[in-house]
């Protein structure tokens, strides 16, 4: 067991270090060399901090030594860097940011160091989370553990591959349009993206306001319950924050299925959705209604619509949230300019990717005067529309499952020419996202060798029921044998 | 739908600098996103309303107390150029 602590759940390592078995230092020593193994080949992280993380280890086995415990104490995890660090740089994997050392935690940073995790490094992602497949990256790509010439979807696509490539125990990642679960998905790990508010923003760059969630990437059901309840609550330095108690969400994994009313719509299985991946999710569903599951039939009518909606609105609020990078207080600068309206535009220009201009100008073009009606209000009108969709839905059911991903992971460069055929990767979790729903990826099996996701989503705050579903789903999930990853033992 | 000149245009407005070759793969781009955009007009929105934000908050109000604010050289480490603890940049207003 020693060589391999590496592969551990959260859960498992926790109860291997209550026991005495071994201590944070052992699993975070492992977990640094796991990182030295491979990372050159997943390129997950963005920077590692291994000598930070080995001063939380002690930190942790010596906390433990007085008495302390919790489930996190002395856990490996990694962090995307859209999350402030304090003294920790963050760049959002832009050169805008190159060299940004944050002053400050942001929440989620704070509350899991509070409960004892070790942060091991940043993960990659696409740009200011811009992207579906981890090639947004202003520094380099992510490759998908599970076969190396393809992408682990994005935009948390570091956090992902870090996650299944046994590079961390778990991560944080965060979620607008579906970038938790996505690349969850693709790289065969659990993805939540919690309902709008449920998790403090405070230290989350911002993308999209309106819809950007702080979520866990783990190995297990389980330890999504665990980041969750860690990371969530009342937050007084965001004012989005939800007052709600926040539940023992792992307390409540109990197993149970019997009588849950599953709904299921045609829009999610239809044009564009991979035979293979709609023949696992549809087994999937089968499985929960074996087990007492009722299956209904609903119809999301808009869902069409969520695409359009999503790509007039995010971009948008992305437009004005990213005027504040513009060479004056922080990141990339140009000391020598002497006119300022000059010197912002440069140094716009040369920080930000092809990708993120593209959505300054879209988001730009449909805020401004003559345009904002047509886009913009017309698409916050749709969005009402998506969420009346899920309102009615939920009146009959308890939770709807679909597949996360409209086909498991493509070939890196497969779609960086073509900005439409990446956005359609993102079809099936922007609904939720639009709506502000609580959604989950679990792993539902292999298609040609490469993961597949079961997504499941939830009335707003009822993360409970959404885990404890997806636990019970893999519980009784046949054991598959998985295929052997690229990265190996 | 979207020409050069309001290319052009968009991108004063955002301040990017954009090279010549940018602008037209941009228009290009953007063209082709805007017209997969259309699908939202075939549907009646006249009697719905907005969606800004999805939670049932609203106007959040906080206790008015002070808390320990980040230290003048904290906030200072990261500006590009600093004089007097001042942050510095070119001049925001013509001279003339």
């Amino acid at each position: 067991m020693a060589d391999d602590l590496f592969r551990l759940t959260v859960a498992d390592a926790g109860d291997a270090l209550t026991a005495g078995d071994i201590s944070s230092v052992d699993l975070t020593r492992s977990v640094l060399d796991r990182i030295d193994a491979v990372d050159a080949r997943t390129g997950a992280f963005l920077l590692v901090t291994a000598d930070a993380a080995l001063a939380q280890a002690e930190d942790a086995d010596a906390r433990r030594a007085r008495g302390d415990a919790g489930p996190l104490l002395g856990i490996p995890l990694a962090i995307k860097d859209v999350l402030c660090t304090d003294g920790v740089a963050t760049t959002c994997a832009s050169r805008i940011l190159e060299g940004f050392v944050p002053p400050y935690d942001a929440t989620v940073v704070a509350r899991l160091k509070d409960a004892g995790a070790v942060l091991v490094g940043k993960t990659n992602m696409d740009e200011f989370a811009m992207g579906s497949s981890n090639e947004n990256s202003g520094y380099h790509p992510v490759r998908n553990p599970w076969d190396l010439s393809r992408v682990p979807g994005g935009s948390s696509g570091g956090s992902a591959a870090a996650v299944a490539a046994d590079e961390c125990l778990a991560a944080l990642g965060s979620d607008t349009g579906g970038s938790v679960r996505q690349p969850a998905a693709l790289c065969g790990c659990v993805g939540l993206k919690p309902t709008y508010g449920r998790v403090s923003r405070y230290g989350l760059v911002a993308f999209a306001s309106s819809l950007d969630q702080v979520g866990p990437l783990t190995k297990s059901v389980h330890d999504a319950a665990v980041l969750l309840e860690a990371t969530a609550g009342h937050d007084p330095r965001d004012a989005t924050s939800l007052p709600e108690p926040v539940p023992d969400y792992a307390a409540e994994l109990d197993g149970k299925v019997e009588g849950l009313r599953v709904g299921v719509a045609p829009e999610y299985f239809g044009e564009g959705i991979d035979a293979g991946v709609a023949s696992a999710v549809e087994d999937a569903i089968s499985i929960l209604k074996a087990n007492g599951a009722e299956i209904r039939e609903i119809t999301l009518p808009h869902t069409e619509y969520a695409l359009p909606v999503y790509y007039v609105i995010a971009p948008s609020e992305a437009s004005a949230n990213l005027a504040r990078y513009n060479g004056v207080k922080y990141g990339l600068s140009d000391p020598q300019a002497d006119d300022v309206d000059e010197m912002m535009a440069t140094v716009r220009a040369q920080g930000f990717g092809a990708e993120v201009k593209r959505r300054i100008m879209l988001g730009t073009f449909a805020l401004s005067s003559g345009y904002y009606d047509a886009y913009y209000l017309r698409a916050q009108k749709v969005r009402t529309l998506i969420k009346q969709d899920f309102d009615t839905a939920f009146e009959s059911v308890d939770v709807i499952a679909a597949p996360t991903s409209p086909t498991t992971a493509f070939d890196l460069g497969g779609r960086t020419a073509d900005p439409l055929a990446m956005y359609r990767a993102d079809v099936l979790t922007l609904p939720a996202s639009l709506a502000g729903l609580p959604a989950i990826s679990v792993p539902c099996g292999f298609v040609d060798g490469l993961p597949a996701g079961l997504q499941l989503i939830a009335p707003p705050l009822q993360e409970a029921r959404l885990l404890r579903v997806a636990d019970a789903y893999e519980r009784l999930r046949p054991a598959s044998p998985a295929p052997r990853q690229a990265v190996g033992a | 739908m979207i020409d050069r000149e309001q290319v052009v245009h968009v991108a004063a407005l955002a301040r990017l600098a954009l090279s010549e070759a940018e602008i037209d793969r941009m228009q290009a781009d953007l063209q082709q996103i805007l017209q997969a955009f259309e699908a939202l007009n075939a549907l009646d929105v006249s009697d719905v309303s907005p969606t800004a934000q999805v939670i049932p908050l609203a106007t959040v109000e906080r206790p008015d107390a002070t808390e320990a604010p980040l230290s003048r050289d904290d906030v200072m480490r990261n500006a590009p150029r600093v004089e007097r603890d001042q942050i510095r940049v070119p001049a925001v207003l013509p001279e003339d």
